[in-house]
Parts: structure tokens; C-alpha cells; sequence
């Protein structure tokens, strides 16, 4: 427990640019905070940030996990587009809907499989195993739309993009429950700990007992479905699939999020709920950019900017000069933790 | 002897008619290679099936060679219909840069060459013979003038702009802000990107309807491609509003989808961005090969305006072609 210092001193860099960023946002524009029911479903700037937020949300979940194995998964974006175009090609030939979600949940589950299978037996480096697919991927996509924006009507593949349950937008119900199921599982059970030891060191962890390959293939398995759920929800929500731009760079966007969670690219300990806030910081930037009025040559700018700032706060060089509590230390510079009981950062 | 002669001279005889056959024919149909960039949008395949039904109308024998969004595939293709002897070389550029070479090799040649729908950057312009394609700034202005009219130039628009720096977005919004600079009632509230893409239209167009007053201050979105049209009807809708209604849409392209939109009252125009770019170029061609006169080195398509009132009959004519 000492050595994973929990407390909110280490998430504070995270929790403090989210809250400086809605402020921000406040500040641009007095109603950001304003929230309204609209046919049952709530309507608001601050709604806005969830609901565009959830994909990038969810593949941070999976993309958690992978960077958590000292990994990175660069085909989540193709994913999308791959599940949401079978999702919107098979719901245009007439499939109901609960054929729809399992045949696109096992392409990403497929897709999840091809990169686990080249990363954990085949040995090849992450970025490169899944650099192939991320290239493919799209094009596999294309395949399926054959180069088209594939509409539907069908309300019950829309419902998942625009619907809602108890007011809360559908997209952002599906993030929480990601979020819960992946907590339970890495947190409640020893999974989180093997994924800290295969990312510290591969080769002890085997050697301790833990089966790396399964624990690999587990994790890219988990974030390739957590890509086909966040493409549902896209191609849901404008109820059409759009291969050639549905997902596109989100990848980059995810890995983003989850080191602005920070979590270390060097693996070990992970912080699933940190990754979520951080792809939140990414989303309520981007919203805050479309409601300042900014002219659009500004957007990546302001954007690089503000995650410079929080980047900087996580630097372990710069936060020696910033005053400290005992035995806080920046995630990613601790050493793995020795018991299941002290995974880290709480989920 | 006599009947080996007879059989030699029938032979020549038949060879000859047969190669006179053969001229003959070569003179009658045209051959065209077409270097198409890619099948990367529902426009482009449209174009490709546009020029492919153009040329059956005129009885010319179209070959076309698909580039997959690579200027070396395209320079490959266009050597390869030097090499054939084809009478002409259709070009779709992927990029502006890098065809002078390839060009030269086809004038040396003496093959006409017809750019479609997009230009390219040479310092020599004898290197092709005409360049077919839609004038973006007088489709933003067309766009422009229509709001103009209906709201009797009284009109808070709010933008969706394409991709930032390309070429596309620049225009068209250029083109647009003539027709507000011209009319002191209309006025551009705010302008994002939505980077041509539904996702980004509608999660934009979200923005703005939250920024304005959940809409009410809002008379009108132009957005500058179809798509994101489409995903701002799709917010407005959520927001409680009734695009086409509440809030004005319009916006250029001409996509069978924004036909659906505007047949259900959800958009209210669209400017065309033509896909038959190579019936101008055949027609221009066939003139030129007929008496030699060169065409003008830009010819401009049209960039017709559809309503609502058109737009069943559109959709249903359009729907097959994309």
C-alpha cells in the first residue's frame, strides 16, 4: 500500500485540468452548466462533453489495459470503422438487431485476437502488429460499404447513438458500464496485477507463473471489443457508416487520453478510471473550442496547448520542484505493486 | 503457277481490306483512357460511372485505369495509354504537382490530354488541352445568393466549414461571404469545421445550437459539403428544433442523401457538384478532333441550385448513380 500512495495528491493533475477546463469553458460561455431535459433525454454543453467524450472514453478503457503490458494498439480507430460499417450494411439487409451487435462485437473480438495472436506468440513489437491492422483495417471497412456512406432507418440500431436510459444519452450509459465491467475484472480479481507484471517485466512475470500470452491476448481481445462498441455508437449516432472517416485518428486520441490519465507508456500501473478523465480533459477542450468561437485554425492549437499544461504537471522531472506530500509520487515512476490488494489507482 | 499466283493475290487482297477494316474502324470510334484517382467518395464512383455511360452515348471506347489515390499509379497509367495510342487521356489529379514529365511524353505523342475536376500546377499549360471542372467560389455564391433571397437578406447563418486549408472550404466560404458582404441583414454568427464529415457536422452543429440560445438565435446553416448537412439536421432534430423549418438548411454537393433529406422537408437546397465531368471533356474532344479547334482551357460545369419541390424525382433519379 505505501508503494501505490493512493490519494487524491497523485490524481490531482488529472481532476485539476478537467475542472480547470469546464471552468474555462464557464467562463467562454455562462450556460455550460445550464441542463435541461429535451424528450426525455438530457440536453446540455456539459452532456455534450459525455456524450462525445464516450467513444474516446471506451477505447481508452481497452487501450488502457494493452499500455498497461508495456503495449499500444493502433487499430482501435479501424476497428470502428470496421464494426460500425457491418453493423450499418447488415441492419440495411434486414439482420435484427441483436444479430447486428454480436457479428460486429466479434469482429472486434476477431480483430482484438489478430493483434494478440502477433504480439503474444508471434513476438512482434505492438506498435508494428497493429500498425498492420489499423492500415487494413480501414480498407477491410471500405470492403464492407463498398466505398459508401451506408444509411439506416432502423430506430433500434439508432437508439444506441441517440437514444437514452433514465435521461443519461445511451453512448455515456455504455461508457459506465465499459468502465465497471473492466474495473471489476482487472480490480477483483488478480487480472490487474498480472497486467501490471507483464508490462514491468514480461519475462519474470513468466517466470513467476503468470501466462503471459494469455494475459496479451486477453487485454488486445478486450480493447478491440471496446473499439467495436465505440463503433457502434458512432455510426448509430449519425445512423449511417462512413468507413473512410468513422474512427479516423481516434487511436492517437485514446493512447492521448490515457497518458494525460497517466498511465506510463513503459507499462506497470494503470489507472482506468484516470484514462476515462483524460479522455473527458480531451472532449470538454474540444467542446469548449466549438462553443468559444474561436475560428477553426485555432482548434489545434489551443488543444496542444492545454495538454502541454497537464502534461508538464506530470512530468517527473518538473514535479520535483513542486511541493509535494510525502510518498506521493507520479504515476508510472513506482515500482509495480506487490499485492493484489494494492492495484494502484482505484477504479 | 497461275493458281499459286491467284491464291497470293487473293491473300494481299484480304489482308489489305482487312487492314483498311481496321483503320476504319479506329477512325469511327475513339478511344479515351481515363486515369481516375481512386474510388475513395460516393461522388468519385458516380464520376466514374457517369463517364462510363457518357461514353457509351457517343460510341467511345472508354478504358479506365484506377490509381488508388496514387499520383506513380496514375503517371503508370497515363504512360501506358501513350503506348496504346489511345486518341485521348482523361486525368482525374490526385495531386496538383509532379505531371510536367508525363505530360511532355503525351504531346510529344500528340495525345490530347483533358484534366476532370480538379486542376494541376504546370508552368507550361500547352501540356494539356482543356481542364473540366466546377467552379467552387461560384458554388458558395450560388449557396449565398439563394439564402439571400428567401430570407430577404435578412439572415443569422450559422457555418459549417470543411476541412481547414483545403482548397474546397477556402472557396466556398469565399464565395458565401460575397453574398453577405452584399447584403447588410446577413450575418456569419459563428463558423467551425466539420472537417466534411456527419460525425463532425453534427456534433458541431450541437455547439452552435447550445452557444445561440438552443437555436433560437439561429436563421440558417450552410455547411459546405452535403454530409455535414446531414448530421447538423440530424442535432437540430434532437435539440427539439425542425431543420428546413426552425432553422434553414443548405448547403453544396448534391449527394442522393440530401435529395432524401430535402424530399422529407428536413434541408432546403443543395448546390450541385456535377459528377458528369467527362461529357463536357467528350463533347469538347469530338469538336476538336473534327475540325481541329481548341476548346478554351477551362471550361466550367454547372453549378445548378435543387429545392425541395425537385427533390423526390432527384433522389429517385440519383440514388443508382452513387
Amino acid at each position: 500500500m505505501t508503494l501505490s500512495a493512493p490519494g487524491p495528491s497523485r490524481n490531482l493533475p488529472q481532476y485539476g485540468a478537467l475542472i480547470a477546463v469546464l471552468l474555462a469553458n464557464w467562463l467562454l460561455f455562462p450556460d455550460f452548466f445550464a441542463i435541461r431535459l429535451q424528450d426525455g433525454r438530457l440536453f446540455g454543453s456539459l452532456i455534450d462533453v459525455l456524450n462525445r467524450g464516450a467513444p474516446v472514453a471506451l477505447l481508452a478503457i481497452g487501450m488502457t489495459m494493452v499500455i498497461a503490458t508495456r503495449g499500444v494498439d493502433l487499430s482501435v480507430g479501424a476497428v470502428m470503422a470496421i464494426s460500425g460499417a457491418i453493423a450499418a450494411t447488415m441492419t440495411g439487409a434486414g439482420w435484427s438487431l441483436p444479430a447486428v451487435l454480436a457479428a460486429s462485437l466479434a469482429a472486434g473480438l476477431l480483430c482484438g485476437l489478430w493483434n494478440g495472436l502477433l504480439v503474444a506468440v508471434l513476438r512482434i513489437q505492438p506498435i508494428i502488429a497493429t500498425l498492420i491492422l489499423m492500415v487494413a483495417g480501414r480498407g477491410i471497412a471500405q470492403l464492407v460499404t463498398e466505398g459508401q456512406i451506408v444509411t439506416f432507418t432502423s430506430p433500434a440500431l439508432a437508439f444506441i447513438g441517440s437514444g437514452s436510459f433514465l435521461t443519461v444519452p445511451m453512448p455515456v450509459v455504455l461508457t459506465i458500464v465499459a468502465l465497471a465491467v473492466t474495473a471489476l475484472l482487472v480490480r477483483a480479481t488478480a487480472l490487474g496485477l498480472m497486467i501490471e507484471a507483464v508490462g514491468v517485466n514480461r519475462l519474470s512475470s513468466a517466470g513467476a507463473g503468470v501466462n503471459t500470452p494469455v494475459v496479451l491476448v486477453a487485454v488486445y481481445v478486450w480493447c478491440g471489443l471496446c473499439a467495436a462498441v465505440a463503433g457502434l455508437i458512432v455510426t448509430a449516432d449519425i445512423r449511417g457508416a462512413d468507413a473512410n472517416n468513422a474512427g479516423l485518428w481516434l487511436e492517437l486520441d485514446a493512447i492521448l487520453a490515457v497518458v494525460v490519465g497517466g498511465t506510463s507508456l513503459l507499462g506497470g500501473r494503470f489507472g482506468l478510471v484516470l484514462s476515462v478523465v483524460g479522455a473527458l480533459i480531451i472532449q470538454a477542450m474540444n467542446t469548449g473550442i466549438l462553443l468559444s468561437g474561436f475560428k477553426p485554425e485555432f482548434n489545434l492549437i489551443v488543444k496542444a496547448g492545454v495538454l502541454l499544461v497537464v502534461l508538464l504537471l506530470q512530468s517527473p522531472t518538473l514535479t520535483l520542484f513542486l511541493p509535494r506530500p510525502k510518498g506521493a509520487r507520479p504515476i508510472g515512476t513506482v515500482k509495480p505493486p506487490v499485492a493484489p490488494t494494492s492495484g494502484g489507482a482505484k477504479p | 503457277m497461275s493458281r499459286k499466283w491467284v491464291i497470293s493475290a487473293a491473300t494481299a487482297a484480304a489482308a489489305l481490306f482487312i487492314g483498311l477494316g481496321g483503320v476504319q474502324a479506329a477512325d469511327k470510334k475513339l478511344v479515351v483512357g481515363f486515369s481516375q484517382i481512386g474510388s475513395e467518395s460516393g461522388w468519385r464512383a458516380a464520376e466514374t460511372k457517369t463517364a462510363k455511360a457518357e461514353a457509351d452515348k457517343r460510341g467511345i471506347d472508354l478504358k479506365i485505369s484506377d490509381a488508388q489515390q496514387k499520383q506513380e499509379n496514375q503517371i503508370k497509367a497515363v504512360r501506358s495509354f501513350v503506348a496504346q495510342g489511345v486518341d485521348a487521356i482523361f486525368i482525374a489529379p490526385v495531386v496538383a504537382t509532379g505531371w510536367d514529365s508525363v505530360l511532355k511524353e503525351a504531346k510529344e505523342a500528340k495525345i490530347p490530354v483533358v484534366l476532370l475536376d480538379r486542376q494541376i500546377e504546370t508552368k507550361d499549360p500547352s501540356l494539356y488541352m482543356t481542364a473540366v471542372t466546377s467552379d467552387t467560389v461560384h458554388e458558395g455564391r450560388v449557396a449565398g445568393e439563394w439564402l439571400a433571397k428567401q430570407t430577404g437578406g435578412k439572415c443569422a447563418v450559422v457555418e459549417l466549414q470543411g476541412t481547414v486549408g483545403s482548397s474546397p472550404a477556402i472557396n466556398r466560404k469565399k464565395g458565401f461571404d460575397e453574398i453577405v458582404a452584399k447584403n447588410p441583414g446577413m450575418k456569419i454568427i459563428r463558423t467551425q469545421s466539420g472537417d466534411f464529415t456527419r460525425a463532425k457536422g453534427k456534433e458541431v452543429m450541437e455547439s452552435f445550437i447550445k452557444a445561440e440560445n438552443g437555436g433560437k438565435g439561429i436563421c440558417a446553416v450552410y455547411a459546405h459539403n452535403d454530409d455535414m448537412a446531414v448530421g447538423a439536421i440530424q442535432a437540430i432534430k434532437e435539440a427539439g428544433l425542425k431543420p428546413g423549418k426552425d432553422i434553414l438548411v443548405v448547403s453544396i454537393d448534391g449527394v442522393p442523401d440530401i435529395f432524401k433529406a430535402m424530399s422529407e422537408g428536413e434541408a432546403n437546397a443543395t448546390v450541385e457538384l456535377t459528377p458528369n465531368m467527362a461529357g463536357p471533356a467528350y463533347d469538347a474532344l469530338i469538336a476538336f478532333k473534327k475540325d481541329g479547334k481548341a476548346p478554351p482551357k477551362w471550361i466550367q460545369t454547372e453549378s445548378a441550385l435543387f429545392t425541395p419541390d425537385t427533390a423526390k424525382a432527384e433522389y429517385e433519379r440519383r440514388k443508382d448513380a452513387y
